[in-house]
C-alpha cells in the first residue's frame, strides 16, 4: 500500500492519439472563442478584460475618522457598490486610509464620488471626514504594459528557438502552438468570469506559461527518446507510448500542484483568489495541451525520423532496435 | 554516480549551511536580529504591495512650466514674422502672466502679421481646436493668451514626462517596483517599496540634472559687477568645484539637455577628464544649426543654472557627439554623467506631500496569504512523502526545504523586493524543483522495472532524467533573463528575477543534494530493492 506510488499501474495503454483531431477541434473553438471575449469590445487597453485600477487608473479618496481608527474590514464590502474592486490602503497613522475606486464609464466621477462616499459613511458612521479626492492614473501606463508585453513574447521566442536548436523545429512549433493555447485559454477564463485582471494577473499568466513548457518539454523529451529508440514504430503508437510511459510523472507532478493551489483557493483570501484559480485552470490546460495537442501535432507536421533522430554515432554503430538501444550523453 | 566526488558533498553542505545563515535572520524577531553582526541583519525587500513604504505625493510646478511656456511661444511668435515678412519690425513685450506679448512697431502691419501669428497658434501640440487666443489692442500690441485647455494637457503631459524620469532616478534597475502613477492632472504620487524615510526618496528625486545650453552675452565685468545686463540675459554662477566665473548668458537656452541620448566620462588628448556626450537626431541639426550661425562666439553649458563651463565655437559641430571639458575629477565627471543620464524633468517639482503607508493588500490578505502558503507547503511535503515513502519522500521534502532556505538567503543578499507576481514566480520554480525530483524517481522506478539492479536503475534514473531538467531548466533560464533584459520595471520584471534565482537553486536542489543522499543512502545500505520500485 505505502508508498501511494505502488497504486498507480506500472503499465498503461491509452490511446490518446486517436481522440486528438476530436479534441484539437473543441480546442480550436475555445481559442477563438476566448480570443473573441478578451478583446471585444475594442477599447485598448483592455478590450473583453475587466481591468482594474492598476491599468485603467481610477479615482482615489482620503478618508479620516479621528480620533478612532479606521476600520478596514468595514470597508471590504465596498467590492459590492459597483465600483469595481476597491482597494483601501492604510497609513502609518492608523486614523487615516486611502480608498481607491473605479469610475464606470456611464458615470461621471462626481456621482461616483458621490456614491463611495454615501457607502463610505453608511458603513464607518458620521465621524468620518473626506478629504483630497483625486484622479489616479494608470500605475502600468500603455506603454510599459507594451513593453512588457514584448519582453513576453521574445521569452516565449527565445524557448522556440532553443526547442528547435535541442529538439527540431517540428517540436519548436508543437511546443508553442500547445503553449499559445494555453495562454488564449487563461486570458479566456478572465474574460469569461469577469474576473479582476490585475497585476497579478499577469503574474499568473507568466507562470503557466513556465509550467506548460516544463510540462510539454518532459513529454516531447520522451518522445525525442523513444524515436531513437524504436526506430520502425508508427508514429501514432509512438506517441501514445510516450504519453503512457510519462503518465505517472504527470500525475504525480499535475496532482501535487493542483492540491497546493487548491490549498491556496480556499485560504489564501481574496488577494490570492484570482491566482490560485488561474494557476490551477491553468495546470489542468498545460497538462492536456501537452498530451493531446503538442505531442500529436508531431504526426501531423511530421518529423524527419531519419535525419532528425539519427545521430552519426547511431548510425556507425549501427545497433539493432529494441529496448537497449539508447546512448548515454 | 553513485561514487559522489568529495567537493560535491562538500558544496552541498557549505552552500546549505550559508543559505541557513543568510535566510534565518528573515525568521527572528526584529530584537534578537539587531544583535546580530551587520551583514546578518538584512532581511528580505519585502515589495509595496506586501509590506508598505514611503509615498511622495509631487506636484509639476505649473507656474515654471506656464512661464517658460509663454517665453517659448513668445519666441515662436517673433522668429515667425521675421523669417516670413522681415519688413515688419517686431519688438519684445514684457511678458504678463499666462500672455505672450508682441508689440508691432507699425500698427498698419495688423494684417500681414496676422494669418502668420495665427499659423504659429496651430502648430502647438494639443489635438484639436486653437490653443492661442489673440487679441489685438490699437497701439499695435498683440496678445496671443494659451487657452485652459491647452494649459492642462501641457500639466498633464509634463507629469507624464516626470514619471518616467522619476523611474529611472530612483529604480533605475526597475527591480524594486516603485509604484509611480499621476494622480490629477499635474500630481505624480510616488510609492517606494523598503523606504520607511521619506526623506530619503524625496532627495533621490531631487536630484535634478537639467543641462541647457545658452549662448553668451558679452558683458563687461564692471558692468556685471554694476547689474547693467542685456535684457533677456541672466548673471549665472559656476559651477561649484567645477566651473570657473560667472558669467552673463541668454535666459532662454537654445536647447535642452532632453535631447541627450548618451553621457560618458572620458578624457580628451592631454588626459584630463571631460564628459562626452552624444544627441539625438533632432538634437544634433539643432546644434549643427546653432554652431554654424554663431561660430566664433561664447556658449556656456549649464547644469542646474549653473556654469560648467563656456567655450568659444571654433567651428561647426554637427556629428551629434561633443565633450565638456571643465575641472572633472574621474569621480565628478562619472557622477554628472550619472545625473545626466538620468534625463532631465519636463518641470521642477515641488513635494506637497510625504509618510508612510501600509501595505497595499491590507495585514489581513497578507495573513491569509502567508497561512495559506504554509499550509500548501506543508501538504505538498506530506503528499511527497505519503506518495515515495519516508525515504525518497523525505529526500525530496529535504531538497524543496532547502531550496525554499537558498531562495530566501538570495532574496535577502540581492536585496530585490519580493511583490506578488514575484511570489507566483517562486511558486513556478517550486513546482518545477518538485517535478524534477518526481521525474528523477519515476526514471529509476522505469529502469528497476526493466530489470535493472538498483545501483543501475539509480544511475540510469538520474542520468537521464538529467537531460530532460536540463533542457526545461534552460528555457526559463533564457526567457528569464530576456524578460530582465528587456521588461520595463514592474511585474512582468519582479517576476523574471525570482525566476532565475529559483532555476538556480532548484537544479542545485533537485539534482544535486538528491543526488549525495540517495548515494549516501546507497553505500550505506547496500539495498537490494530500489523501495519505490
Amino acid at each position: 500500500m505505502w508508498p501511494l506510488i505502488k497504486l498507480l499501474p506500472e503499465k498503461t495503454n491509452f490511446k490518446y492519439v486517436a481522440v486528438a483531431p476530436f479534441l484539437c477541434v473543441i480546442s480550436l473553438l475555445a481559442c477563438l472563442a476566448s480570443i473573441y471575449l478578451t478583446v471585444v469590445p475594442f477599447t485598448p487597453p483592455c478590450g473583453g478584460l475587466n481591468c482594474g485600477v492598476d491599468f485603467k487608473g481610477g479615482s482615489m479618496i482620503e478618508i479620516s475618522t479621528a480620533p478612532q481608527s479606521v476600520d478596514q474590514n468595514a470597508l471590504r464590502s465596498l467590492n459590492d457598490i459597483g465600483l469595481g474592486e476597491v482597494q483601501v490602503q492604510g497609513f502609518t497613522d492608523p486614523t487615516a486610509a486611502m480608498v481607491k475606486y473605479e469610475t464606470p464609464e456611464n458615470m461621471s466621477s462626481d456621482e461616483a464620488q458621490a456614491i463611495m462616499r454615501a457607502a463610505i459613511t453608511e458603513r464607518l458612521g458620521e465621524g468620518v471626514h473626506f478629504g483630497r479626492a483625486d484622479v489616479v492614473g494608470a500605475k502600468v501606463s500603455g506603454e510599459l504594459f507594451l513593453l512588457g508585453a514584448a519582453a513576453l513574447g521574445a521569452g516565449i521566442t527565445l524557448m522556440l528557438l532553443y526547442i528547435w536548436f535541442r529538439f527540431g523545429f517540428t517540436f519548436g512549433a508543437a511546443a508553442v502552438t500547445a503553449l499559445a493555447h494555453d495562454v488564449i485559454l487563461t486570458f479566456g477564463l478572465f474574460a469569461v468570469f469577469q474576473m479582476e485582471f490585475t497585476l497579478v494577473a499577469v503574474g499568473s499568466i507568466l507562470t503557466i506559461i513556465g509550467y506548460s513548457i516544463n510540462d510539454k518539454i518532459v513529454v516531447l523529451d520522451r518522445v525525442r527518446e523513444n524515436l531513437r529508440k524504436y526506430k520502425r514504430m508508427p508514429m501514432k503508437e509512438l506517441i501514445d507510448l510516450s504519453v503512457n510511459e510519462t503518465l505517472s510523472r504527470t500525475i504525480i507532478t499535475g496532482v501535487t500542484g493542483l492540491m497546493a493551489l487548491g490549498v491556496m483557493a480556499y485560504y489564501g483570501g481574496e488577494a490570492l483568489f484570482a491566482f490560485a484559480v488561474s494557476m490551477f485552470f491553468g495546470i489542468v490546460v498545460g497538462t492536456y495541451s501537452s498530451i493531446y495537442i503538442a505531442a500529436p501535432m508531431l504526426t501531423v507536421l511530421g518529423v524527419g525520423r531519419r535525419d532528425n533522430f539519427q545521430t552519426s554515432e547511431d548510425k556507425k554503430k549501427n545497433k539493432p532496435k529494441g529496448d537497449e538501444v539508447y546512448s548515454h550523453p | 554516480m553513485l561514487q559522489v566526488a568529495r567537493w560535491r558533498v562538500i558544496l552541498v553542505l557549505v552552500v546549505t549551511l550559508l543559505g541557513i545563515v543568510f535566510a534565518t535572520p528573515n525568521l527572528l524577531p526584529e530584537s534578537t536580529r539587531n544583535q546580530l553582526p551587520s551583514f546578518l541583519q538584512k532581511t528580505i525587500n519585502l515589495g509595496l504591495d506586501l509590506r508598505g513604504g514611503s509615498q511622495l505625493l509631487l506636484e509639476v510646478d505649473v507656474a515654471t512650466l506656464r512661464r517658460s511656456q509663454v517665453e517659448n511661444i513668445q519666441d515662436q511668435l517673433i522668429r515667425a514674422l521675421r523669417e516670413a515678412e522681415p519688413t515688419i519690425r517686431t519688438a519684445r513685450a514684457s511678458l504678463e502672466g499666462d500672455v505672450a506679448r508682441v508689440r508691432l512697431v507699425n500698427v498698419a502691419d495688423i494684417a500681414r502679421a496676422r494669418p502668420i501669428m495665427r499659423e504659429v497658434g496651430r502648430t502647438q501640440t494639443t489635438a484639436g481646436g486653437d490653443v492661442l487666443e489673440f487679441t489685438e489692442a490699437a497701439d499695435g500690441l498683440v496678445e496671443a493668451r494659451m487657452t485652459e485647455a491647452h494649459l492642462r494637457e501641457l500639466s498633464r503631459q509634463a507629469a507624464q514626462q516626470s514619471i518616467e524620469v522619476i523611474r529611472r532616478r530612483i529604480d533605475p534597475d526597475g527591480t524594486a517596483e516603485v509604484s509611480i502613477s499621476r494622480q490629477g492632472d499635474d500630481r505624480i504620487a510616488v510609492q517606494a517599496p523598503g523606504v520607511s524615510d521619506p526623506e530619503q526618496l524625496r532627495s533621490r528625486i531631487g536630484q535634478t540634472a537639467v543641462m541647457t545650453f545658452h549662448m553668451v552675452r558679452e558683458v563687461s565685468p564692471e558692468d556685471q559687477a554694476a547689474g547693467r545686463i542685456p535684457a533677456g540675459a541672466m548673471v549665472v554662477q559656476p559651477y561649484p568645484g567645477i566651473g570657473d566665473s560667472p558669467d552673463v548668458v541668454a535666459r532662454r537656452p537654445e536647447f535642452t539637455g532632453e535631447r541627450l541620448t548618451s553621457a560618458s566620462p572620458s578624457t580628451d588628448q592631454n588626459g584630463a577628464f571631460v564628459l562626452a556626450f552624444r544627441l539625438d537626431g533632432e538634437g544634433s541639426s539643432l546644434f549643427c544649426r546653432i554652431t554654424q550661425r554663431y561660430t566664433g562666439q561664447r556658449f556656456a553649458i549649464l547644469l542646474d543654472n549653473q556654469v560648467l563651463t563656456a567655450p568659444t565655437i571654433n567651428e561647426p559641430i554637427c556629428g551629434g557627439s561633443g565633450q565638456i571639458s571643465g575641472n572633472f575629477t574621474a569621480e565628478s565627471a562619472n557622477e554628472l554623467a550619472v545625473m545626466l543620464r538620468a534625463g532631465a524633468l519636463p518641470a521642477p517639482l515641488t513635494v506637497i506631500e510625504q509618510r508612510s503607508v501600509t501595505a497595499e493588500l491590507g495585514q489581513a490578505a497578507i495573513d491569509a496569504g502567508t497561512k495559506s502558503t504554509f499550509i500548501a507547503f506543508g501538504l505538498v511535503l506530506l503528499f511527497m512523502v505519503l506518495a515515495y515513502g519516508l525515504l525518497f519522500g523525505g529526500i525530496s521534502v529535504v531538497a524543496l526545504v532547502v531550496n525554499g532556505i537558498l531562495i530566501m538567503a538570495i532574496m535577502t543578499i540581492t536585496g530585490a523586493a519580493l511583490t506578488l507576481p514575484g511570489v507566483a514566480g517562486l511558486i513556478l520554480t517550486l513546482a518545477v524543483a518538485l517535478d524534477a525530483n518526481v521525474l528523477i524517481y519515476e526514471r529509476m522506478r522505469e529502469e528497476a522495472r526493466a530489470g535493472r539492479q538498483p545501483a543501475l536503475a539509480i544511475e540510469a534514473g538520474f542520468n537521464r532524467a538529467m537531460l530532460t531538467i536540463f533542457d526545461a531548466n534552460i528555457t526559463h533560464l533564457g526567457a528569464a533573463f530576456i524578460m530582465l533584459n528587456l521588461a520595463p520595471p514592474g511585474p512582468v520584471k519582479g517576476f523574471a528575477w525570482t525566476l532565475l534565482i529559483g532555476v538556480f537553486t532548484s537544479v542545485f536542489t533537485a539534482v544535486l543534494i538528491t543526488q549525495v543522499l540517495v548515494a549516501w543512502w546507497y553505500r550505506t545500505f547496500r539495498p537490494k530493492k530500489l523501495p519505490i520500485s
